[in-house]
This record gives structure tokens, sequence and C-alpha cells, in this order.
């Protein structure tokens, strides 16, 4: 329904050139696909992107000190903190002020529990402290630093001063430092005393524990996807309900199933000692340890890998394997060279999946893993629901993300993200 | 005070009544014997008499840190919680939970003495207030102990003589104090030492000799089930768990009364609830803290109330038929050696000690 005008641009009847009506119609078309998905957009946005952000910008937000003591932070910001000498009346007279404010508004409990994360024996200080300065006179009860010093000990201490000062500065890099067993200090970056290294070698376990779960998870999902894709359609489906059925089982269930099963009274070690394969008092310790962690969690993470291997597999055309027997490739040969190399997509799906889902995993490893089987994951829990360093658990969760992050750049600069099928 | 008290429960009655039916309230407990104590005592009387529905959140272990990060977040769920003496100091002294008028705001026992008398020491924070007094012990299998039952507390770091696993709590409160007191630290200066940094390696050191034959807890129904399996030849809980393990479950398990850790028990009502809220809140507590009630719920778990009224009236158990008295951790027999924790100490410290003991754990 256009004409073509010598001289001009195409026209439609109403008159407009059609590239512009075209394109009118094409943004509607968009703006019609975005409303659509809309509701889902907010909805990620609101419950997922907003929260995510908020919690990592606490990796290096610490405006607890300042807030709270705002006059000690500014006294203190012409003290010498390498100095060797504790600071002047100046700093213990403000300091006074703040916390009798603090303790009055209930707040000197967080300042507390803020500078505990740095140096154990500030929360109690601020509590036995806070209680007294409830009392003070501001104008009649100088000096202060006496009056501080009398009161507890701990202010006659130049480190306690030391930490207050590194850590009184509105964003900080201490956090991140603290994720990788370091500290902030006056003198710069230090590593943590020896007594609370811990981090790094939770980072190290997780990624090892992972990848063994990764690596058992394909040499027992791999046999379990080929048959899968070869049976007969009856058989196939019978064995796909078998694999689909933990989906359908709530994850603490089968956890709490594998510690009757694993436990030293357990089915297995009952079945070990009746078989006479161990003796009643050598009960094998397979759960409470990293054991424990590897089984409860591979068997859990196992239907991720098979799936995806099962659609790849079932893409391979039968053909290929025929044509290579005939051209007289031995078994073996027609299986490695032709079959297996096809079916690699898969075991990359499966893996990329299996190995993600378990570096954050968290509920299994806490009930199966005892002391030595616990992962990052269950770290920053802690830090969450007990310890409340927020500001550490969202350095080590930021961590814990950059590393996926990286992985997942990496798998695809060795074996190409395209390679990756979840199916077809 | 009886006008007060009248007024008071008047008050909170007409602004109970405009609140409309159907009502639900939260209430944060410990799970387990426990909980199954508290509901036939006070929650199923209190909702036949009132309507309102209770919920039972069983996350009391952490009450500390989940009330403050509810003040964090500005997202208050819970109507009455229920914890030990030093975390209601502790959420007292931060603001968290509400002060209370125990003579005004709590029942008076039946004879007109005031609550806080009847109470008496029991009432250790202006936010406390007071349900039961109750002791960390140990259990432990007799078939797994050899002809030589365990006396003594220490028995738990005596790998040699009592081979096996034990669970211990996951936490620093109870195991600190056990570890000093079995390393040769007197009673009396078991606290000061732990004040000190020094004191509290000396306590990790005496633990370190154990830790790989310990399984942690941090339920309170762990241990018993962890007995009852045979997973364990001994482990940490709660004197009325292992009752009802004993005594409810009949498991071959006994109780070892020495070195017990005797502490409190009670509610508290946390700050920044809406004024029907509180009012509700208040309401209950009355309501669950009188003479009968505290009186009752002894007589489903073996832990002694708090207030000398009902001690008076502790009686048999509701189900067993047993005679209770001999259970309870207040019974003079039972409390040859025990060892009376330091609410005040915890109050102040459990920050400290608390991250240097699950940093200790993590290694």
């Amino acid at each position: 329904m256009s004409y073509t005008d010598d001289n001009g641009p195409m026209m439609t009847v109403d008159g407009k050139p059609l590239k512009r009506s075209l394109a009118i119609a094409l943004r509607r078309q968009k703006i019609r696909a975005l409303l659509l998905i809309s509701p889902l957009l907010i909805f990620v946005l609101i419950t997922f992107l907003f929260p995510i952000a908020s919690m990592l910008f606490r990796s290096v937000e610490n405006d607890i000190v300042s807030e709270i003591l705002p006059k000690t932070v500014v006294a203190l910001s012409d003290w010498d903190a390498q100095s060797g000498e504790l600071p002047g009346e100046i700093v213990y007279s403000a300091f006074a002020g703040d916390i009798q404010r603090a303790a009055k508004a209930k707040d000197h409990t967080r300042v507390g529990l803020r500078l505990n994360y740095e140096k154990s024996g500030m929360a109690s200080l601020f509590k036995k402290t806070a209680r007294k300065a409830k009392k003070w006179d501001l104008e009649a009860d100088t000096p202060f630093k006496n009056k501080l010093i009398e009161t507890h000990k701990g202010w006659a201490d130049i480190a306690v001063w030391q930490t207050l000062k590194t850590h009184s500065s509105r964003y900080t890099s201490g956090y991140f430092l603290n994720s990788i067993d370091m500290r902030k200090t006056v003198s710069g970056p230090e590593f943590q005393p020896e007594d609370r290294q811990i981090l790094v070698t939770l980072f190290k376990r997780t990624l090892i524990i992972s990848l063994v779960i990764t690596i058992s998870c394909i040499l027992l999902g791999y046999p379990v996807a080929w048959l899968l894709a070869n049976l007969p359609m009856r058989q196939a489906n019978l064995l796909m309900i078998l694999v689909l059925l933990p989906f359908w089982t709530s994850l603490l269930v089968r956890t709490s199933a594998w510690k009757v099963m694993l436990q030293q009274q357990g089915v297995i070690n009952d079945l070990l000692v009746a078989l006479g394969m161990i003796e009643e008092t050598g009960r094998l310790a397979l759960i409470n340890n990293q054991l424990g962690t590897v089984i409860a969690m591979t068997h859990i993470l196992l239907p991720f890998m098979i799936l995806p291997m099962y659609s790849v597999m079932q893409s391979i055309p039968p053909t290929y394997l025929r044509a290579a027997k005939s051209l007289g490739a031995t078994n073996w040969t027609a299986f490695w060279r032709v079959y297996f190399p096809q079916s690699v997509p898969g075991i990359g799906a499966g893996s990329i999946l299996v190995f993600i889902l378990s570096i954050g995993y968290y509920i299994t490893p806490e009930i199966v893993g005892g002391n030595k089987g616990v992962f990052i994951s269950n770290r920053i829990a802690y830090h969450i629901f007990q310890s409340m360093n927020w500001g550490l658990a969202a350095a080590l969760g930021t961590i814990l993300l950059v590393a996926v992050l990286t992985l997942y750049w990496a798998y695809d600069k060795i074996v190409g993200i395209d390679n990756v099928k979840l199916g077809g | 005070m009886k006008y007060k008290n009248t007024v008071f429960a008047t008050a909170a009655l007409s602004l109970f009544a405009g609140l409309a039916l159907a009502e639900e309230m939260t209430i944060v407990s410990w799970g387990g014997a426990y909980s199954k104590s508290q509901l036939k005592a006070y929650h199923e009387p209190y909702t036949a008499n009132t309507g309102v529905t209770i919920i039972n959140d069983e996350s009391a272990g952490t009450a500390v840190p989940k009330l403050r990060a509810m003040k964090e977040a500005g997202n208050l769920t819970w109507d009455v919680v229920d914890v030990e003496a030093g975390p209601a100091m502790q959420l007292c002294d931060e603001g968290l939970a509400m002060e209370i008028d125990h003579d005004f705001m709590l029942a008076d026992a039946p004879d007109g003495t005031l609550a806080s008398v009847d109470f008496g020491d029991f009432i250790v924070s202006e936010c406390f207030i007071p349900q039961i007094v109750y002791s960390y012990t140990v259990g432990y299998r007799n078939d797994m102990v050899g002809s030589t039952p365990p006396t003594s507390i220490c028995a738990i770091f005596d790998t040699e003589t009592y081979p096996g696993k034990r669970s211990l709590k996951k936490g620093a409160l109870s195991n600190m104090e056990w570890a000093l007191l079995c390393d040769g630290v007197a009673k009396a200066d078991i606290y000061p030492t732990l004040e000190t940094a020094a004191g509290q390696d000396q306590a990790l050191a005496k633990l370190d000799t154990i830790k790989d034959d310990v399984i942690w807890w941090s339920a309170g129904a762990d241990t018993p089930q962890l007995l009852a399996d045979g997973e364990v030849v001994m482990g940490s809980t709660f004197n009325g768990r292992l009752f009802a393990l004993i005594e409810e479950q009949n498991q071959p398990v006994s109780m070892l009364w020495d070195g017990q850790i005797y502490d409190l028990d009670g509610w508290i009502i946390p700050t920044g609830l809406s004024p029907e809220r509180q009012a509700r809140a208040l309401h209950y507590v009355r309501f669950a803290t009188d003479t009968q009630r505290l009186a009752d719920q002894s007589r489903w778990i073996s832990y002694g109330p708090t207030r000398a009224s009902s001690a008076l009236l502790v009686d048999k158990h509701a189900e067993l038929g047993i005679d209770m008295a001999p259970h309870m951790p207040t019974d003079p027999a039972n409390s040859k050696n025990t060892f009376l924790m330091n609410y005040a100490f915890w109050a102040d410290y459990k920050d400290d000690i608390e991250s240097k003991f699950q940093a200790w754990l993590a290694q």
C-alpha cells in the first residue's frame, strides 16, 4: 500500500516516510515486549539485584565508629598513632562525652562489637566503661584521662586507641583484608595472628572439596546418563524417575537421611559389621568430616550433572558409533574417539552447574560436615547470623562471587562457552 | 499495689478486647521437650482463654544476634522471647528488650506477695521476667562407660577412661567454665581467669585436648538424640532434656549431677512493638508467669519454677505420675557440687569470648 515518489523517500499511505513509520511500529513492539516482561524485571531488580548491591556495599561501608563517637574521631585525627604515646586529655575528654551519650542512647554495644571484630576484648571494654560513664559529670569529673584509665585499664593500652583510630574512617578496606586473613593496622596491612587465620584455609577447602564433588558426580553420572540415553524408552523413563526422585524430596530430608546412613551406629556401619568386613570397635567415621560432606553433596547434586549430560547424549546419532565400528574400530576406540568427544559439552555444562552450586552450599556441610567439612559459606552464615559482622560476610560474599565469575570466564577461554549445551 | 494491678489488668484487657479476633503472636523458645512443657502449661490454656493463636518459633538459641538483625533491618517479627539470664542482660543493655515493672506488670502470688518478692533474686535485670531454673549438665550411656560410671564432670576430658565421642555445645558458654574447672582452676577464680586473654587461651588449650573427640551441638535436642543413637558416650545438654530421655523414653542413659552449671531462663519482650502487640505480649507474660502456670510447667519438665510460691506446688509428672521434686536442679541431693553461672560476666564478655571460641573451632 505504498507508492514511490521519484524524488523523495518511500512513503506510506498516510504520507509519512516508510522508514519512520517502520521505526515507530518497531518501537511500539519493543515497548510492548518490555511491558510484558516488566513484572519479572521489576521483581528481579527489587528482590535480587538491589539487595545484592546493598549487601556488597556493606563490605566497604564503615560508619559506625564515626557516627557514634564523632568528637573522638575528630580529636584522634591530631594524634600520631605511631608515636608510642597515649593520646592527650583532649581525646580522652572527647571520648568521655561521646561514650556517655552513646550509653544513654544504648548505642555503645554497636561500636564495641564493631571494634571487637578487629581486637578481641573491645566489646567488654565498651560495655564496662559505658555502664560507669552514665553517671559522669562532664564538667566536674575532669581530667578524664585518669578517670577512664581508673575505670578500665584498657584505656591505658595504646593498641586500643590505635584500633579506634584505624577503624574510624567512613569507608574501609579492612573487611577485605580480614577476609584474606590480614588486618588493617596503623602501619599498614599485616597478617592476622596465627590463631585468627582461618578464612584462606576455608576458601581453599571449599574449592578443593567442590572439585572432588564435581569429579565424583562426573564419574557416577556419566554411565547413568549413557544408560538413560540408550535404553529403550520404557526402561529409560523408569530410570529417569529414579534420577528425578531426589529432586522431589526436601533437601533437609535427604541430608538427614545421610546422617542416619553414615553415622557410626548407622545403617552402613551396621551392615559392614554384620558382614564381618570391619570390627565392632573399628567402625568407620563417615560423617562429621570431609568425607560426609563429599558423599552427601555428591548425592544431592548428581541430578544437575546427569540431566545436561543426558540431553546432550540423546542428540548424538547412534549411526556415528555404528559407522566407526563398521570401519574397524574396537568398542573402546569407537567410544573414546567418536562418542566421548561429542558428549563433552554435556560434561562441561554439568560441571559448571555442580561446581558453582557446591561452592555456595551451606546447609548440607553444616549438618554432615562436622568441623573439618564446612565451607566458606558456613562462615558467611556465622557472620550474618551470630557475630553480626555483616561487613566481613559481605566481603567474603563478594570474593566468592568474583571467584565464580572468574572461573566462568576461564572456562569460556579454555573450553568455550559455545561448547556448553543444556540440551539438543 | 492491688489497685494498680487491677487498673493495669483492666487496661491491658480492654486494649486486648479491642483487637480483632483470631489473633496471632510469635513466641520464641527452644523447641523439643521444653517447648512442649510451655505448650501444655502456658500456650494451650492461654489460647483457650483468649482465642489468640500462638506461633512457636524455635530460634531462642540465636535470639541476641537475631534481635540485633531485626533492629538493623527495622522488621520486628517476634512478640515474646525466651532467653537465658545472660542474654537478657545483654539485650537490656542494648535497648533491645523492654524494661519491666515487675510488681505492676506481673501477677501477685495467691497470698498477695508482690511479684518482685516472690521472684526475689531471680530478677537479675530490669528487662528479665524469670521463668525457670535449669542446669547445663552431662548425660552418659550406661552401656558405654564400662564398670566405672563417671562421677565427676571432668570425665568429659578423660578420653582414656571413657573413649568415644562426646557432644558439647557449639558455643563458649559452659565449655569454657568446665575446661578451666578441669584444668585445676578453683571455682571462685574461674570468672576472673576468663576475663583475661591468657585465661581464655588456657580454657581453649584444655578443650584442644579433646577437640577431635567432640561432636558440637547447636540444638537442645541434639545431645539426647546422639545419646539415644549411641553415637556419643556422653554429652552436655539441659537437665530437663536428659530427664525426658531417661524417664519418658527409658533410654539407657544416666545424668551426672556434678559441676552442673546453674542458670536461669525467662522471658523478655522486645522493644519497638506496636502498642497493641506490646499489650498482648504483656498480657501473655502476666498469665504465663503466675504462680499456678509456673508450677504447671514443672509437671512436664524437670526445671524448677522461679517463684517461691510455685515451688510449694511442684507435684507429680502430668503423664508419668512420678514425683518431680527429686529431678529438679534445685533439689539438695542434686546440688551438692553446682557451679553458679555468672550472668553479669557473660553479659559483658559473651561477644569477646564467643568470637574467640568460634575462631578456635573453625581452625
